[in-house]
């Protein structure tokens, strides 16, 4: 199936306003295992027909890395920015597939003049579901298979979305089953904070691995994340176990994909 | 008369040396920067009421939770008997509420020598899994030496407290026993809870001179523990006791993955992007980017520096320290109080030429940090560590250009084409056409 990924100058050339703003993020544009969760977010929004664009070339980095990193110059020059271009197209409401790009936008922009009504896909999923646009009713896909949720800092403690990708997981008819640290106590897989930008400092362990094991304790046969980074690390943490064969990492909207076979 | 005096003495003695402490403690917390937390107040005071008072957030781990709610409860009702205590030195009676208050007395004094017993299993199960049981958290590298010996001398002085009071009671119920009390010299029973068996069961091979001097040992020893007590708060982690109102009164309120708005770097970034553009009312620029001393966090941040009871809650969760990294969030608490106590103690205009970022806390304590929030999380009183930990990591890169090179890197990118690898801008849509 072709997607459809309509660019917000395209829209505006049309004179047309989407209503909502899909924020790919760095990951999710350039990162191949992103962008194939990139793409399982524009079949779903596809699917429901809703109207949505993105930015495209225009879109640049939120600053999150930056701005965790310590340096607050890069981390406000790419957010006056970005809001440049969000307010040019007069934005209102923007989702975002990953967590980092979430709490910036949501919390860090608004400071300094952008003020916007931002959502996590899950969220958006989770809202298609219950207003019957997206129905998985009578799915096999998933049926009865033990999935767990890894948590993502940047949604869970950071912003309290706990509830929203586990109501996801239930609608597949799935078995949540959850690790032993979750919601609010949910563990790291190590990227947050720029470390995915570099190496982990001296220890006798690396972060993923420990998650990892969680993970493994809970005796899922599907992680499921709902941030790219976190896939990549506990994708890794797998693979360091070789169970890349038991088990698979999948994001949240991939699994909704596949259970409604979009 | 004699007695009166040394009360009165010793009284306005602790009461004055604890209040001089305690302004100093409050003149340290005002070096710190400033920033409001003075908004919604009601949903401050109720933050307060169900973490600091309702201890909420120490029902996480129920046993360490009712143990620690034992002593709690006993320590606060125990005050009212102290105004007894304090009533009685200063007039030189003996148990003066008891004629006027009646039957309520004996239930408070009862209801009071209860929780003491709780109390006194509770210290004794902290002193055990202190120091028998090995926790991690309670053996980490930061509470060996002082730390450690202060916890279990808070204890100590507890089980002492306790002691005394039980003593005063008991061998007061004796002597009421015998007719021998200086509150009744009819012969009779108190009818407290604990002490009118605890009392015979211990005290009765004694004759009534001996167990007035042990009675009054125990008023004494009592009162003495207790302005004792005051005076070692503020030199101690058991400052919480006070200062866990303050502290979750003042509480971040805002989401926990919102760090805070440098507005002294948007002056210049605004000034970068358009030299036409009007700083904003802010003076001069900062003489610092990011804290490098004590005096560059915010009052906030001091303030929870004094009220960290050094519980480890959060080293215990913190990813990285699990994994064997340096960082300890707890540390960086005990990092910072040490340094602030170490520059208040500096005259006027002296400086020496040490700071928090360096002296204390190491960069790769700072650099193993993956902003989880689990530590904020995690803390009994709503301390937020990663506060300190981003603002002294500002203070390394916009100063000092230190960071890890690949991060050096990242950020090169971000600024020549908008991502924080190697990608240019143009390609960002390529995803739409690949198969």
């Amino acid at each position: 199936m072709r997607l459809n990924v309509p660019t917000m100058s395209e829209m505006m050339a049309k004179g047309e306003t989407p209503e909502i703003l899909f924020w790919v993020g760095c990951a999710g544009s350039f990162d191949d295992r992103a962008k194939k969760i990139t793409k399982a977010l524009v079949k779903i929004l596809n699917h429901c027909k809703v109207s949505f664009a993105v930015l495209g070339t225009e879109e640049s980095c939120t600053g999150d890395p930056a701005k965790r990193a310590g340096n607050e110059f890069t981390f406000q020059m790419q957010a006056m920015m970005n809001i440049q271009v969000l307010d040019g197209y007069d934005v209102k409401r923007i989702v975002t597939g990953c967590p980092h790009c979430f709490n910036t936008l949501k919390n860090e922009y608004p400071e300094l003049g952008g003020k916007y009504e931002v959502i996590h896909h899950t969220q958006l999923i989770q809202d298609l579901i219950n207003t019957g646009k997206l129905g998985l009713e009578g799915s096999q896909t998933y049926k009865g298979k033990k999935i767990t949720f890894h948590d993502p800092c940047y949604l869970g403690r950071a912003n309290d979305v706990y509830e929203a990708p586990r109501a996801l997981i239930e609608k597949l008819d799935a078995e949540l089953v959850e690790m032993k640290r979750c919601k609010t106590n949910g563990l790291c897989c190590g990227a947050g904070g720029a470390q995915m930008f570099k190496e982990a400092e001296k220890g006798n362990k690396e972060i993923n691995i420990e998650r990892t094991e969680d993970a493994l304790e809970s005796n899922a046969e599907i992680i499921a994340t709902g941030c790219p980074f976190c896939n990549t690390m506990m994708t890794d943490g797998i693979k360091n176990f070789n169970k890349e064969n038991d088990i698979q990492v999948l994001d949240v909207a991939e699994l909704i994909v596949n259970a409604a076979e979009l | 008369m004699l007695s009166i005096v040394v009360f009165i003495s010793l009284f306005f003695f602790s009461t004055g040396l604890f209040l001089l402490n305690a302004n100093k403690i409050r003149k340290n917390i005002r070096l710190g920067r400033e920033v409001n937390r003075s908004d919604k107040p009601l949903t401050r005071l109720k933050t307060m009421v169900w973490v600091a008072l309702g201890q909420k957030k120490m029902f996480n781990r129920p046993i360490a939770a009712f143990l620690h709610l034992a002593l709690y409860v006993a320590f606060v009702i125990t005050q009212i008997e102290l105004l007894e205590i304090i009533a009685d030195g200063i007039t030189g009676n003996h148990r003066m509420f008891y004629f006027s208050l009646g039957d309520f007395y004996v239930f408070m004094v009862s209801f009071i020598e209860i929780l003491s017993v709780l109390a006194f299993v509770a210290t004794i199960a902290f002193l055990w899994r202190r120091n028998m049981l090995s926790l991690p958290r309670f053996n980490k590298n930061e509470l060996l030496g002082w730390p450690k010996k202060d916890a279990n001398l808070i204890l100590i002085m507890e089980l002492v407290l306790i002691v005394f009071i039980l003593t005063m009671n008991g061998t007061d119920e004796v002597l009421y026993n015998r007719g021998g009390s200086h509150v009744a010299y009819a012969k009779g029973s108190f009818g407290f809870s604990i002490s009118a068996w605890l009392g015979p069961l211990v005290f009765d091979s004694f004759n009534v001179e001996t167990l007035r001097v042990f009675e009054r040992i125990g008023w004494w020893g009592h009162i003495c523990m207790v302005f004792l007590f005051l005076n070692y708060l503020p030199y101690s982690k058991h400052l919480h006791v006070l200062l866990a109102f303050p502290t979750t009164y003042f509480s971040n309120l805002q989401a926990k993955g919102k760090f805070s708005h440098m507005k002294s770097v948007e002056n210049e970034v605004k000034l970068m992007l358009d030299p036409n553009a009007i700083p904003l009312e802010s003076d001069a620029p900062p003489s610092r980017f990011g804290a490098k001393d004590v005096s560059d966090l915010t009052w906030k941040n001091l303030l929870d520096a004094y009220s960290c009871t050094e519980c480890g809650r959060c080293t215990d969760v913190c990813p990285a320290n699990n994994t064997g990294k340096l960082l300890s969030p707890r540390k960086i608490m005990m990092d910072t109080r040490d340094r602030l106590v170490e520059v208040g103690e500096l005259k006027k205009g002296e400086v020496d030429n040490k700071s928090l970022l360096g002296d204390y806390i190491s960069p790769e304590e700072l650099w193993a940090c993956t902003s989880c929030n689990a530590c904020v999380e995690a803390c009994p009183i709503n301390i937020d560590p990663l506060a300190i930990i981003i603002d002294l990591r500002r203070n390394l890169v916009m100063e000092e250009s230190a960071m890890p090179s690949e991060l050096a890197g990242m950020l090169t990118n971000i600024e020549n084409n908008g991502a924080p690898w190697q990608f240019s801008q143009s390609d960002r849509l390529n995803w739409a056409n690949e198969e």
